[in-house]
């Protein structure tokens, strides 16, 4: 009875772990079959290197959003890569244990606002800021890669502070035995022991970026032609498919889907350049 | 330096938090000579080591009470810059911890601290230091690979050799033979008394035998005390305590 129960619960488990994947790999199935002869039909040259696109005249090239979401997704980087990666060597290293336990949960919470209220506040309070101070519509990549770029901040935060917490302190204490300082000993010591853990945090960081669609479709203006500076409206290939699905017909719906192929291949990519460059330096 | 003294302590008490890890400890370490201390685990040897170099202001449990002159400076001065202080006196701890890192980058982190930085001398130093610590020969092929994947007894001699690549003037070794086997323990023991003629060094040991055979002044800790002091030979022979005595004759500890 007792072997019967245990083999139960292993066939169960194993059919949920499977069901998740079986899930993932059908969304991945379906979003190529609606997308992937479209891509052909109109030749994939047209597709992804024309930056014409006006539906109803079937035109239907998609450069100016893939350069876009880069745009975008390279903007957030530069606003929270370096304010996650300061912040988590600040709270793990410097600040005392009581003031972590409370500061730590906050950052979390962060992770939490729903991306609308992000949007919100951007076409609110940073939009004006923006437009009035640097000129420009307001609604720009500039506030798009700010916006972002706060909403991934927890997500680097949290884990860099965790894989830096996980350095042995035998570490820290040999590296403080050789004579370093405190910043000699995180540069040399802790953070390339980190290393691995943080970059990991940054990738999760990037997807996040490059999928966000909510907070994106409010503040960046939406504008489908190659942006020429941070100031100017862009349109990424996630606003793209949310603004046009509801209306979209026949070919234009198809031309969504294959922007949804689009994307998930440049997320697929990043990921797998990101695992390599983990592998190489886990092997040094 | 013959006859001068390099280290004196004098009432030197710690907590850590409310326990009493040492009390009132007076002992000087004459210079180029080797001050072996021996007595049971839990007896503060690692407590007094580690408040040599001040690694234990790292642990804001611990407080620290008394003077400790190096060369007649008082290192808890509060102008007195642990840093330089780590530079001057080197520790090996029981354990060893390589950094995560090749073996000839864990030898040269201290030296480029100190700001050396032309690749001759780095790679005289890391020759020298690990000739010096008997690790030259099993890995002189190999130097760019990661430290983590020596052994036990080689990252303890690694360790040793780091420690020797700084140049320091006072060598702390805590069981520094803990995971060696008895050939490399005499090699490294060889070392030491090899080393005294440049360097003042404190070995802490569980080992009493190894006190016996290469120290020239030995210590006697138990239970946060300093029992007694003097050369090994008087120690180990004619001690004045009796606690000695039965330690050193194994009959508790």
């Amino acid at each position: 009875m007792k072997i019967f129960s245990e083999m139960a619960i292993r066939r169960v488990l194993t059919g949920i772990a499977f069901s998740a994947i079986a899930m993932l790999i059908l969304i991945i199935l379906f979003i190529l079959k609606e997308g992937l002869p479209f891509i052909f039909q109109i030749g994939p040259g047209n597709f992804l290197l024309s930056s014409d696109w006006s539906p109803l005249n079937g035109k239907f090239g998609i450069f100016a959003m893939i350069v876009g979401s880069l745009w975008v997704t390279a903007g957030a980087l530069f606003i929270g890569l370096p304010l996650g990666l300061a912040g988590a060597i600040f709270l793990a290293e410097f600040l005392p244990r009581w003031a972590m336990r409370i500061i730590k949960p906050t950052i979390e919470l962060l992770a939490g606002i729903p991306s609308v209220v992000y949007g919100f506040i951007g076409v609110m309070v940073l939009a004006p800021i923006i437009r009035d101070s640097l000129g420009g519509p307001g609604l720009s990549i500039m506030a798009a890669s700010i916006i972002l770029g706060v909403m991934i901040l927890p997500t680097i935060l949290s884990i860099s502070i965790d894989s830096i917490k996980a350095v042995p302190n035998s570490y820290r204490e040999g590296s403080f035995a050789l004579g370093a300082t405190h910043w000699q000993t995180i540069h040399m010591a802790v953070l390339p022991a980190a290393k691995s853990g943080i970059i990991a945090g940054i990738i999760l960081g990037l997807g996040r970026a490059i999928g966000e669609t909510m907070a994106v479709i409010m503040v960046v203006g939406n504008a489908a032609k190659i942006p020429a500076s941070v100031l100017d409206s862009a349109r990424p290939l996630t606003a793209n498919i949310a603004l046009e699905m509801g209306y979209a017909t026949g070919m234009h719906r198809q031309a969504l889907f294959a922007t949804g192929v689009v994307l998930l291949i440049i997320i697929m990519m990043l990921n797998f350049a990101a695992n390599t460059a983990i592998k190489n330096m886990v092997k040094k | 330096m013959d006859g001068m003294n390099k280290i004196c302590i004098s009432n030197l008490n710690v907590f850590w938090n409310r326990v009493q890890a040492l009390s009132s400890i007076n002992l000087k370490v004459p210079a180029n000579k080797i001050l072996g201390i021996i007595g049971p685990s839990g007896s503060g040897k690692t407590v007094f080591l580690r408040s040599l170099n001040r690694l234990n202001d790292l642990i804001p449990e611990i407080r620290i009470e008394g003077r400790i002159l190096l060369d007649n400076q008082d290192i808890y001065h509060p102008e007195f810059d642990p840093v330089e202080l780590r530079k001057r006196v080197g520790i090996v701890f029981a354990l060893p911890i390589p950094l995560p890192m090749s073996i000839y980058d864990n030898i040269v982190f201290g030296p480029m601290l100190s700001g050396v930085s032309k690749k001759s001398v780095l790679d005289m130093l890391v020759e020298r230091s690990l000739k010096s610590s008997f690790l030259w020969d099993e890995v002189k092929d190999r130097l760019k690979t990661s430290a983590m994947r020596l052994s036990g007894g080689q990252q303890q001699r690694l360790c040793l050799a780091r420690v020797l690549a700084m140049e320091p003037e006072v060598i702390l070794l805590d069981e520094p033979c803990s995971g060696l086997d008895p050939i490399s323990t005499a090699e490294i023991e060889h070392a030491l008394t090899v080393l005294k003629k440049d360097y003042t060094i404190i070995l802490v040991t569980n080992n009493t035998k190894q006190a016996a055979r290469i120290a020239d002044n030995t210590a006697f800790f138990l239970m946060s005390e300093m029992v007694e002091i003097g050369p090994t030979d008087t120690i180990f022979t004619v001690p004045c305590d009796s606690r000695t005595n039965d330690y050193i004759t194994g009959r508790f500890g």
